[in-house]
Formats: C-alpha cells, structure tokens, sequence
C-alpha cells in the first residue's frame, strides 16, 4: 500500500516538473508586439526574409533580382527563401513568433491568418493603392480592411487548338460567344478519342458558368449557391458532359485542362495564364489561340486567381516591408514579372503596356472587367473541396441536390 | 522489469551498502528521461493542450492570448452534423475500409511467402527473399507515383485486364464504393430507408457500406504490395525460431505437413503474429504520406483519411484545435483496435478435454 502511494506521488511530481517546463517555454516566445489592423508599423535595422512559392527558376531569379536591386537602393539586407510547402513553413514560421517578413499568400490562407491576427492589414498604407484594379483589392478584404497588395493576377479563358479548329472546318468567326455555340462548336470538334472542351471536376472551372448564368456562391455576404442560375449552369454542363462533347480532364486520363491539351485530347479547354509558360516548356509545337469565355443566359463572366505580398504581424521591420511592396508593385516591375513568368500586372497602369507585349493573351486581361473569385470567408477552402468532390459525379448526379448541400455549408461557415 | 522496479521502490529508505545506488539510478537514466520528456512527452501535452484551446497558429499556444475552450474542438468533429463532422466521419470509414482490408491481407501474404521463402528445398532463397523485401525499401512516394501511372485509365494494369475481357475501372479517378458497385451489378440501386436515413459522424449507414472507393482499391492494393516483404522478414525470424526437434516430434506422431503448419508451427508463430498484426494496425490507421502524394482526398473524399485531414484542417485551413483534436481521436482508435486485437489473441489456458479431463473427473 506504502509503495503505491509513493509510486503516486512520484507520477504526480513528474507531471508537476513537466507542467513547469511547459510553462517555461510558453513564456519564451510569442507575444509579439502588434495586433494588426492599425497603421502604426514596426521599424527597426533587421533584415527581411521573404518567403515565395515559386513554379519554377524563371520566378525565382525575377523575384531574387529584383528584390536584390531593391537592397541596393534601399540600403536594407533581404534575402528570398523559396518554399516547398508554403502553408506549412508559414505556419511553422507564425507558430514560431519568427515569421518571414513577406511572403506569398493566397486568399484562401488569408482569411485563416487574418482571423488569428499573423497577417497585418497594410493595404491602405500602399502609396500606389489606387492603382490596383478594384476587384483585386475586393480579393484581399476580409471584414472591410484592404490587407495586402495583389502580387499578379490570372484569368479563365478559352484555349483553343488551332489546328483541330480549322481540321473541323471552323473558322475565326467561329469563336463561340454563346453557350449554344460552344456547344455547337465542342460538339463539331469531338472525334473519336476527343473531347470538344474539357476542364477540371472543380468549381475553379465550372464556377465560370455559374457566373456566366448569373450566379455566384455568396452575394453580399450571403449564401445563394443554389440559386436558379447555379443550376441553370450545372445543367448545361451535366447536359454535355453526358453527350461527350465535354468531359473532365481526370475521365479523359489527364491530370488537369493543360495536359488534355498537351495530350491532345481535349481540342478546347478552360484555363489561365499559366497555360502560356506550360505549352512553351512541355508543347512548343502546338499552336492554339485564347478567347474570352462564351456569354451564358446573363453574359459573361469568369474566374480570377491571385496572390498577394502578405505582411507579418510579427515581423520587426514593416516599415522597409512596405517599401519593398511599393517597389515590386510598381508598373514596370509588374511588367517585368509578367515577361519572366506568366500572370498579368495587378495594376490598371501597366494594363495597356502589357496588352501590346502580349496581344495573343489580350482575351485574359479582358475577363478582369467581369471576373468573380472565391469568397473571402473563413473555411470557404473546405466548402468548395466538399462542393468540388461532388461535381466529380455531376454527369449522373442532381444540380439542384449537389448545390443545396453546398448551400447548407455555405450558411454554416457564414454565420460562424 | 520487475528487478527494477524493485530497486526503484526499496531505495527511499535503503541505508549501508546501497545508500548512492538511488541517485545513481536517476543520473544514469536522466539522459533518456529528458529526451523523452523533451521530444516526445511534452510534445504530446502540448497538442491535448492545443486540442482544447482555440489556437490559431500564431505564437505560442501557451501564451495568454489562447483560450481553453473545453469540448468544442471534439464536439465540432464528433456531434454537430456539419460539414467538419462529416469530413471526418468520411475519412473514419475510408480508413476502417483500408484497415479491415489490408491487415489480413498483408498478414497472410507475409506468412506465405515467409513460408514460401524458410522452404530449405527452394532454389535461390536468397534471391526470393531480397525480390520480397524489395518494395518494402523503397520510398512509399516513390511507389505512390509509380502507382498513380499504373493505375491510369489507359494504365498498364487496365491493360493487362483487358487481356482477359475486363474493362477496368479509371482507377484513382473512380469514387464508386465497391460495395456498393457490386450490390449495385444485383440491382440494389439506392439502400434501403433504415439505413440511409440514420447517420453516423455524418455519413448515412448506407454510406458506411459504400466500401473502399476504386482509388482506395489501388492504395489498399499498394499497401499489401509495400508491407508484406517487412512482415515477410518477422515471420521468416520466427519461423526459424520453431525448433527443429518440435517437427520432427510431430513428424514420429505421424502429422503431415499441413497438419504440423497448422498445430505445431502456427501456434508457435503467435507472439510474431501479435506483432505483425499490431504494427499493421497501427501503420495503416496513420496511413498518410501516399495520400499526401498521390490523390489528397480525392475523388470524392473517398481518399480522405483521419491523418491527412487532420494535415489539412490544422497546416492548410488553421483549424489547429481540430486537427489536434483529430489525431488524439485516432490515437483513442488505434488503441481501442489493439486492446481488442491483444484480446482475441490472448493466452487462453486450454480447458481440460478428453480423456484426460474424464480421467481428472473419475477421480473423486
């Protein structure tokens, strides 16, 4: 009996001891000065970190040349740490209290940070704010506050084949600007191991003809995912998905639209700017044109997909933070990112500078007029992973079923 | 073990010859003690801590912004019948479909071809064994991405079906639960209204019984391929540690090969078995890097499981209480599972039987 109480009393002293060293290290680190939202920012001699998830050297040696002549001129160290789980070093970083002072965020980790305050809201502090096309500036508000500068943005257009095009004896009049065309045209394209247009099974796709019918997932704050255009749309493309002129990248054997294409088995495809990097590298061979996406019942509409300069909280020197923001925003900068690597500036000032480089994109640049993009909420990312591994079976599912579960989702995270 | 113990409990009031042994004892272990307590004890508090506050991943989560707050993270998972309840629920009965299949399969694979390979007749045992064991040294990323090619829609494993008439499935593209893909080949379209209009975590009963997705068909296919040569190698030692003398006895007793594997070398084998079975358990309820490298998630959730949603909803969605909340669950599963699987294989002391029973009866 003697020997069990002591044993007790031994566990207890161990758990005591462990207690006190967890205590030791909470008090270590952490509470950083700072609770963002406010414009007062932090200044100090320290270097910066920069932390990017590059797709590949060109970005790299763009964003490490460019920040390196910033240091130059500015007289402040930096250096550019290239990710290879972005969401993981950044949470690892914020965890840690010693977070990279900028680094790329996308809005759907946003809205995540922001809520937990590691992001400050710097966006109205940018001398060049006004310069940022509104819908961009839209993508980075979470509750009312502007956080963080647009980096570069895409868009959803159609890419077409222009071999297959004019094989099927299409010609440049021919670019669909209705749904009924695009149909006409998918349908006139499709061959025996063909599709007409093929695009992923995720609403990143198919959310272009949700707006084109007048749709969205949230308007204003609200839920209305399974509104009657919603499924207008999911009706229109179960209709073709079932008529094989349209079909998913992953039912024709491909990983995404791009590869379809690549591969040659999908003559049309829905997809972005990175379509241009993508066949220079793996399908020089093939030439192919972009239009902008058909108008639906309401008219036009895509999809936008942007990252932004997110700032720490924690970092100890925001000041030269926001100075290399400026410095990388600028319109010659962003036009020297975009011929490097891909996405357009986010600035209306480089708009037509940028059109004349690439008049053969100039499809991309005008979808930013009508672009919708994901809502900023918190745990959107789950809502449309839920709604995304339902469209995987539109073809034999019920729009109006698929898109009132989505819409129960979407009211459960709105009213959190 | 129990010496030591022995030694711990006598040293408070020990005099004389053993009076320094006691301190002695604690400098000698301490260096384990505060590995242990630094790497993997205070770690684990920290995440039963995180699991019951609302940590949002910045700072220390023992600093004063972090708040306790009680059950929600596990009732968020667990009772409230939203979209994280449901995630989760999904990725219970992928993973339960992926444990209930693969742990007998890889057991009794490994046990056939350690038999196979303790065979002293068999040419080039060496080379047998080595092939066996290949797969299980090499990377699982490496074996995920070699399976994602195998198993495409034109993949070389459709082909080789279609020699035999068999249209195969798009494999890691298929969310169709093979269950219900076979009751649905007998008609049964849609289940029965007792069981797709109660739910669990979520998911209706009728979802429970999808079975594993074809995408899980092909993980659960690479996990048998990638384990069983390490079971292999448990089995193959114990084997070698069943005496010689016991067969031959059996052998006088006139038993024949089949019977000797059954009642003299299976029975032996029991403690190797307790282990195969429990790592295999354990290893396949944390299944995690394949799916991270190959589907992640998908199609259809059907790829989801406990250890990969748990990655997700803390790193990717900052939901750092449920994530943590998640793996403490899967911990109390994992557990559960080998506390049953210990029990069934238990030592049973054999009831008296036949004659000698009726002979002990007889005797007053």
């Amino acid at each position: 009996m003697k020997r069990q109480t002591r044993r007790r009393f031994e566990v207890l002293a161990l758990l005591l001891v462990s207690a006190l060293v967890l205590a030791a290290c909470g008090s270590g680190s952490g509470d950083g000065n700072g609770d963002g939202g406010d414009g007062d920012l932090t200044s100090s001699d320290d270097p910066l970190t920069i932390l990017i998830g590059s797709s590949g050297d060109a970005e790299t040696n763009a964003v490490q040349e460019a920040v390196a002549a910033w240091s130059e001129q500015s007289g402040v160290e930096a250096t550019v740490q290239v990710a290879s789980d972005l969401n993981q070093e950044l949470s690892q970083g914020f965890a840690s209290g010693e977070p990279p002072d900028l680094f790329y965020l996308s809005p759907d980790a946003l809205v995540g940070y922001a809520a937990n305050g590691s992001v400050k809201a710097y966006g109205d502090l940018l001398e060049n704010k006004d310069d940022f096309y509104e819908a961009l500036v839209d993508n980075f508000t979470v509750d009312g506050e502007f956080y963080c500068a647009p980096k570069d943005f895409s868009t959803l257009a159609l890419v077409i084949n222009d071999a297959m095009w004019s094989d099927a004896g299409l010609t440049e009049d021919d670019y669909p600007t209705t749904w009924d065309e695009l149909a006409d045209v998918a349908a006139k394209l499709t061959t025996d191991g063909r599709v007409g247009l093929a695009f992923g099974a995720e609403w990143q796709r198919i959310g272009v003809f949700m707006a084109q019918a007048g749709g969205a997932l949230v308007e204003d704050g609200v839920a209305v995912a399974n509104s009657d255009a919603n499924v207008t749309a999911l009706e229109y493309v179960k209709e073709h998905l079932n008529d094989g002129t349209f079909a998913y990248a992953a039912d024709i054997d491909a990983g995404w639209g791009g590869d379809a294409f690549g591969k040659q088995v999908a003559a049309m495809v829905i997809e972005g700017n990175w379509m241009n990097g993508f066949m220079q590298n793996d399908h020089p061979d093939i030439e192919y044109t972009v239009v902008e996406l058909p108008a639906g019942p309401s008219g036009k509409g895509t999809l936008q997909y942007t990252n932004c300069w997110g700032m720490a909280t924690d970092s100890p020197n925001q000041q030269a933070a926001l100075d290399l923001v400026e410095y990388l925003t600028t319109a010659d900068q962003m036009l020297a990112f975009a011929e490097a690597f891909g996405p357009m500036p986010a600035v209306k000032s480089a708009a037509d500078a940028w059109r004349e480089a690439n008049p053969e994109m100039a499809a991309f640049l005008a979808g930013a007029e009508y672009a919708q993009w994901q809502p900023v909420v918190a745990e959107i990312g789950s809502v449309i992973g839920d709604f995304n591994s339902q469209l995987g079976s539109l073809k034999d599912g019920d729009p109006k079923a698929l898109l009132d579960t989505v819409q129960a989702n979407l009211e459960a995270i709105l009213t959190e | 073990m129990s010496d030591r113990t022995g030694f711990l409990a006598r040293r408070a009031g020990s005099s004389g010859i053993r009076r320094g042994e006691a301190a002695a004892g604690w400098l000698f272990t301490t260096p384990v003690v505060v590995i242990v307590g630094l790497f993997l004890f205070i770690p684990v508090l920290m995440a039963l801590w995180v699991s019951f506050s609302d940590w949002g991943g910045r700072g220390s989560p023992l600093s004063g912004r972090v708040n306790f707050v009680g059950l929600d993270n596990y009732t968020a998972i667990l009772l409230d019948g939203g979209l994280p309840t449901r995630d989760f629920g999904t990725a219970i009965r992928n993973n339960f479909w992926y444990v209930i299949l693969v742990v007998p399969l890889q057991t009794a694979l490994s046990l056939l071809l350690a038999v196979l390979v303790n065979n002293a007749v068999l040419r080039g045992r060496g080379f047998f064994r080595t092939a066996f064991y290949f797969p299980s040294v090499t990377s699982s990323v490496a074996i995920t991405v070699l399976w994602l090619f195998l198993f495409t829609g034109s993949g070389v494993v459709n082909q080789v079906l279609s020699w035999v008439g068999i249209h195969g499935p798009n494999w890691f593209n298929d969310p169709s639960g093979i269950v219900h893909g076979l009751l649905g080949n007998l008609g049964v379209e849609t289940g029965p209204e007792f069981l797709t209009s109660r739910a669990f975590l979520g998911v209706s009963f009728w979802d429970w019984l999808a079975g594993p997705s074809m995408a899980m068909t092909a993980y659960i296919l690479m996990a048998v391929f990638t384990t069983s040569g390490t079971f292999m190698l448990l089995f193959l030692a114990g084997l070698q540690n069943v005496g010689h003398d016991v067969q031959e006895a059996a052998m006088i007793d006139g038993a024949t090969s089949w019977q000797r594997f059954w009642k003299v070398t299976f029975p032996l084998l029991r403690p190797t078995l307790f282990t195969v079975l429990t790592l295999g358990l354990i290893g396949t309820w944390q299944v995690f890097d394949q799916i991270y490298a190959g589907t992640a998630g998908d199609p259809g959730k059907t790829t989801l499981t406990p250890a990969f949603l748990s990655y997700q909803r803390a790193f990717v969605q900052q939901g750092w209480g449920q994530g943590a909340a998640m793996a403490f669950i899967l911990f109390v599963i994992i557990l559960v599972f080998t506390g049953f699987q210990r029990w069934v294989l238990r030592e049973r002391t054999p009831k008296p039987k036949g004659r000698l029973a009726e002979a002990k009866a007889g005797t007053p």
